[in-house]
This record gives C-alpha cells, structure tokens and sequence, in this order.
C-alpha cells in the first residue's frame, strides 16, 4: 500500500520511544520493552505502542490543489512530565501532538451509571466519591496545537530549539520561529524569495537548530552551501554569520554538478561542535568553525557518478537522503539504494555497507556485510551495479541516542537493528 | 514519469562526455572535451557530445513541463532542472550552437511543428498532448538517423523540436514551474523592462485553466531571447494563442447572455 510508506524515523530523547511517519498521515510510535530477567543479555525489542492519524488530506480551494497528508518530519519534545510530546508537519501544518497513558480509570460516579447512562437526577440519594480502578493500559494521543497558514511552500524541515519554548519551520523559500504556546503566529526569520519568481535560483533544502546555543540555527540550500545564523544579530536573518561551502572539483564538473551537490539534510553533533551534510553521493562533516571546507568526506555510492544521465531521467537524482549521528558523535549513518545503508566510523575510517531486507537478514541474526563491485570482475556475494534496484531506496533512518540501536525505513518497513551484548 | 518519446540512444560509457567523466577515468571512444569554458572557435564539438547535451536539453524542458501536469510540483526540483537548462544553454550560447538554432529556427518553415509544439505546452486537450509527444518523437528518431549519416552537425530538425519547447518554454517556464506556487498574492505590476512573469496584474490568473494553457497574454520574451525571432518570422504560434483568447472571449460572451447578467 502506497499510504504505507515510511516517509520519517526518529527516536525520542531517551531512545526509549521511536516514532514513524507515513505517507498516509499516519503516526507510528514503537516503544522499548523492558530487558526480560530471563535473558538479559538480549536487549528488550521495540513494540507498537501508539498508533493515530495526524494529518488528513486536505484542498486548497484556490489553486485547486490537494496538499498531501504526508508526514515529512517528526520531532520529539524533550519530556518534561508523565505525557510525551511531539512535533508532526506535512506539507504546510505542524501538529503538536500529546501522548499520555491511562491505566486507571475512575469507578463510582453520581451522575451516571457504569456503563455511562445518565441517572435521574431526582433518584440520587446518596452521594459517594468516585474510586480510581487499574485498568488495560490505554495510550492516547491527542491534537494539543496546531500551527497553520504560515507557509506558502512545502515545509521540509522542524526542528525543536534548545530552550524547548521554541521551535523553527522551514519550507523552500522561507523559515519561521514559532512559539510552542502560540498558534496564531510565528516570526519569519529567513526569507529567501526573490521580489520576481523568475530569478529564483536557489532554495532552502533543510534546517536546523544547534542543540545548545538557542540563537544559533543552520539552513542548507539548493547550491550545496550552508548558513548558520544567529537569531541575536538581527530580527530577519537574511545576512548569515557563517557561511559554508566547499570550492566545486573543475575535473569532475558536469551539468549534474549543482544537482549532486544540492544538500538533502543537515545535522548538527550532538556535541554541538560539528555538522554533517549529506549530498547525492557523499556525507560530509564541517567543523563549525571553519567555512570552507568539510574536516570529512565520505563517499556514499560513488559508483554513481557514472550513472547520472539516467539517474537524472528516472528522478534518482533528486531523491532526498538523509543522514544520523550515533550518540557519542563517532560514527554516522545514511541510506542508498537497493536496501542498503552505510555506515562510517569517523576514527577508524571504516565504513560498512549493510542490507535491510526480509530476505537478507532474519530475526537475531548478524547482519552480513554487503559490497557493490565497482567494475572489472565481480566477486561472489558482490552485487553489480546495474542490478541495484533503484525503487528500493533508503532515504530516513535513525539512530538511538545513547545505545547502538538503529531504526532504518525501507519503502513500507521499518528495521530495527542493535548490537549484541556479548 | 518521462515520456516514452525520446529515446536514450548512448551507452552509459558513452554518457561520461556529458557527465564529465568518472573522476579520471576512461572516457570511451566517444571522447568529448569536458565542457570548461572557452572560445567557440577554438573548441571542437564532437557530434555525440552535442547530441547528448541535446537530449538533456530537451529531457529537462520535458520535466519542466511535466512539471506543472502534477498535482503540487516540487519547487526544489523544478528549481534544479531549471538551472540545468540554463547551464546548458549559457554553453550552446559560448559555442555559437545557440546562435545557429535560432538561426534556424527563424529560417525555417515548419508553422505546423511549431503549432503542434505549442500546442503541447497549451495542453488543451489530452489528444494534442499525445499528438504533441508523437510529433516530437517522430522528430527525434528521424534526426538520430539522419545523424548518423551526416558528418557535419546539422543543426535544424534536431534543434526545431527542443526550439519549440522552448519557444513556449521560455515565456512561461517561469511561471509555469514557479508561479503555480503562489497563492493569494497577486503579482506585482513590474517594469517592462524586465522579462515575463507575472509582468501583467491579471485576474484571470487565479483562473487555473489561464495558468496552465498561459493564454493570459501574449507570449512574451524570456532568458532564451528564442521567442523574439520566432515571433517576428512565425506569426503562426501568436495566432494560435490569439485564436484560443477569443474563443474565451466568445465563450465569456455566450455566458454573459445565458446568465443574462
């Protein structure tokens, strides 16, 4: 089913939730069961927790357009009490979404009885307290905001501010800075829209706000660059303070050149101290301190580069990949095609290439390592490059904030993949 | 999601001219000198890089014209192609190809390819689409075959039918890819100086039918400069338009008196 696809991944801050979008408008949060005592040298597995529709399709009247309810991003509140709050969006409305349990139910009512008719007033007698019954755990989610008419374009990109009041909202031309309280308006903070459409050149393809510094946020474009900015200096941050960009390789430049290069995600370390962008072929890490050039380049599925005319025709080429950083900074991860993700160890510099797939891997079992032969002979167990299957493409995956667990999206499936305790 | 017409003629080996090469590698007995900038005159086209960067050419117009058939197009994406097209035609224009196809578009005498084209971009009815598609698909594989004999690039049949696209194309790519993203704002009024787009405050925009055939004014010049040579020795492709706004205007006409307003 088309509405069943994955269109976004992400963990909650303890890692302990993992929550899923879809193309239907559906939500999906899966929740970490407790280790069992029994075995407690497996980690405990991820069960469906929660299920709701947060966005429903719906038409725009005057240009006479549906606007899709697919879910393109989630964002996780930091939890500050018994209920757990997220950030949804599709196209142009963000949802803030609360999700709590109830196991207790109250028993004993004076106005109605058990099964919730209305008593006779008149027949009321006695009064007595209601009683606070355990009951089947039930979890609930429930709209508590909704954040609407702000963008004129698509929104691609949420993300929640390190103060936790506020948060940013990007779409291709434009980036506003809400307050979680306030529905009826936000600040547009960047506004990259030429006075005439017809010199538009440049869009904003992904946003972000540093995980420590409230003022500080990034945006990526179009052109493979990257501005951070910085919400003190001015109210319209058109003017960035730092502005990232590597010097384009004249021998390896084509037509596709600015479409390769156009960034599809940034994220920032959890450090705070790097970001990580990811292009068509390549992830590449920035010191935030140097504008220049990125500190690491790694090469996704360069056995493309050769590809691109037809990766062009068949749209390959504008697919929106994106990329993770594992909790202590020192790997990162991102998808390709045919079911593979790859993995980077930034110490080490190694890298592994790996398949979700039904067929490749079962429950519990090691995931084998998977190498796409570049030309010339083909081992065994190598696949070549003309038999990837560009349909199966992993663009969202996700990776836990502190253990070595990874949630990866395959079309309609979710893979979740950890470490052996050994 | 691309049309079946044009056909993908060149191996991926072949493809590197265009692509720019693998980083390095071989580049396969169709060598092409990697498009850097320089003099026209001291630069040797090959013949199959300049057919491929044709076919890119008219691959991207194709998008960006299938662009606005979808439900909501993404920005980013037409955003993309359109630099493309504008990357490819700043090098046509450095290397004198440019200069030839509207050389030979204005020469040429072709009213009824130029109308089927048009016709194409008007998108009036699913039957001229698809006669539009065929037309420049008969086009295509012609001129491959008449390629391959030719030793010398024979710049007007292959180039007629990406012209045409562009001839439409170049009026209202701009508005076609990016104005169907404005909602509520009208246009501002802008100098005339200042090519296409939104240059006329006009209500029948919002009309989506207007937006999609860009009947609401004549066409116009656009970064190709393609359409003033056009419209100067082809008085056909203004007509077409010119005969399809009083239809409108006829049809507005029998409305007014069936409502009798």
């Amino acid at each position: 089913m088309a509405a069943d696809i994955i269109s976004t991944v992400e963990f909650n801050y303890s890692g302990d939730l993992l929550a899923t979008g879809d193309k239907g408008g559906r939500v999906v949060i899966f929740q970490h069961e407790q280790e069992s005592k029994n075995r407690p040298h497996l980690r405990g597995e991820y069960n469906v927790y929660s299920t709701f529709q947060s966005h429903e399709p719906e038409f725009d009247y005057l240009k006479s357009l549906e606007i899709e309810e697919k879910i393109n991003k989630i964002r996780w509140l930091p939890q500050q009490n018994a209920a757990h709050f997220l950030l949804s969006t599709n196209d142009k409305t963000i949802k803030l979404w609360k999700i709590s349990e109830r196991d207790k139910r109250a028993e004993g009512y004076n106005l109605k009885d058990e099964d919730g008719r209305l008593r006779d007033p008149f027949r009321i007698t006695s009064l007595r307290v209601p009683v606070l019954m355990p009951m089947d755990l039930m979890v609930e989610a429930s709209p508590r905001r909704i954040f609407a008419n702000a963008h004129t374009y698509h929104i691609n990109s949420i993300s929640v501010n390190s103060d936790h009041e506020t948060y940013l909202s990007a779409d291709d031309l434009r980036i506003n800075l809400w307050h979680l309280e306030i529905t009826d308006r936000s600040f547009n903070i960047v506004d990259i829209k030429p006075a005439n459409m017809e010199e538009l050149t440049e869009v904003i393809t992904a946003a972000e706000c540093h995980p420590h510094q409230c003022n500080v946020f990034v945006y990526s474009s179009s052109k493979g660059t990257i501005r951070l900015c910085d919400m003190r200096a001015a109210a319209l941050c058109d003017r960035h303070s730092k502005f990232f960009e590597e010097p384009e390789d004249p021998s390896s430049r084509s037509f596709f050149s600015e479409i390769i290069s156009s960034i599809s995600d940034v994220k920032f370390s959890h450090s705070g101290r790097y970001m990580m962008t990811r292009d068509y072929l390549s992830v590449k890490v920035w010191d935030l301190n140097m504008e220049n050039r990125p500190v690491e380049t790694y090469q996704v599925h360069e056995y493309l580069r050769s590809k691109l005319c037809s990766l062009y025709e068949n749209d390959c080429i504008f697919d929106k990949f994106e990329c993770c950083w594992n909790g202590s900074d020192s790997a990162i991860m991102t998808g390709s095609y045919n079911n593979f993700f790859r993995m980077f160890d930034r110490n080490t510099r190694r890298d592994i290439t790996l398949e979700a797939s039904r067929e490749s891997s079962k429950p519990r079992a090691t995931l084998k390592p998977r190498k796409v032969s570049t030309g010339g002979k083909r081992k065994k167990d190598e696949i070549s490059v003309d038999s990837l299957d560009f349909n199966k493409k992993i663009l969202h995956t996700a990776w836990h904030p502190k253990d070595n667990v990874i949630a990866v999206a395959a079309t309609n499936n979710l893979y979740i993949f950890q470490d052996k305790i050994n | 999601m691309f049309p079946k017409g044009t056909k993908r003629k060149f191996s991926d080996s072949g493809e590197e001219a265009v692509c720019g090469g693998g980083g390095g590698g071989d580049q396969g007995p169709s060598a092409a000198p990697a498009p850097s900038p320089s003099p026209a005159a001291a630069r040797t086209l090959s013949s199959s890089y300049s057919l491929q960067r044709q076919s890119l050419l008219d691959m991207s117009l194709i998008k960006l014209q299938l662009c606005h058939m979808l439900v909501e197009p993404n920005l980013c994406r037409s955003v993309l192609i359109a630099n493309t097209v504008r990357q490819i035609q700043e090098e046509m224009t450095q290397d004198g190809t440019w200069q030839i196809m509207t050389q030979a578009l204005a020469a040429a005498q072709c009213p009824a390819d130029r109308l089927v084209a048009t016709e194409v971009l008007c998108r009036q009815t699913e039957a001229a689409a698809q006669e539009g598609y065929h037309s420049e698909e008969v086009v295509m594989d012609g001129d491959a075959e008449a390629e391959v004999a030719m030793s010398s690039l024979s710049p007007v049949s292959p180039q007629l039918s990406s012209a045409s696209y562009l001839a439409g194309a170049d009026s209202r790519t701009g508005e076609q890819v990016f104005g169907t993203f404005e909602i509520k704002h009208p246009a501002p009024p802008s100098d005339p100086a200042l090519e296409e787009l939104f240059s006329d405050v006009d209500p029948s925009y919002y009309d989506l039918d207007t937006v999609l055939t860009g009947m609401q004014s004549t066409p116009k010049m656009g970064p190709y400069d393609l359409l003033e040579s056009l419209s100067s020795h082809g008085p056909t492709a203004l007509s077409s338009s010119t005969t399809c706004r009083s239809d409108l205007n006829e049809l507005d006409h029998i409305m007014e008196i069936i409502v009798g307003s």
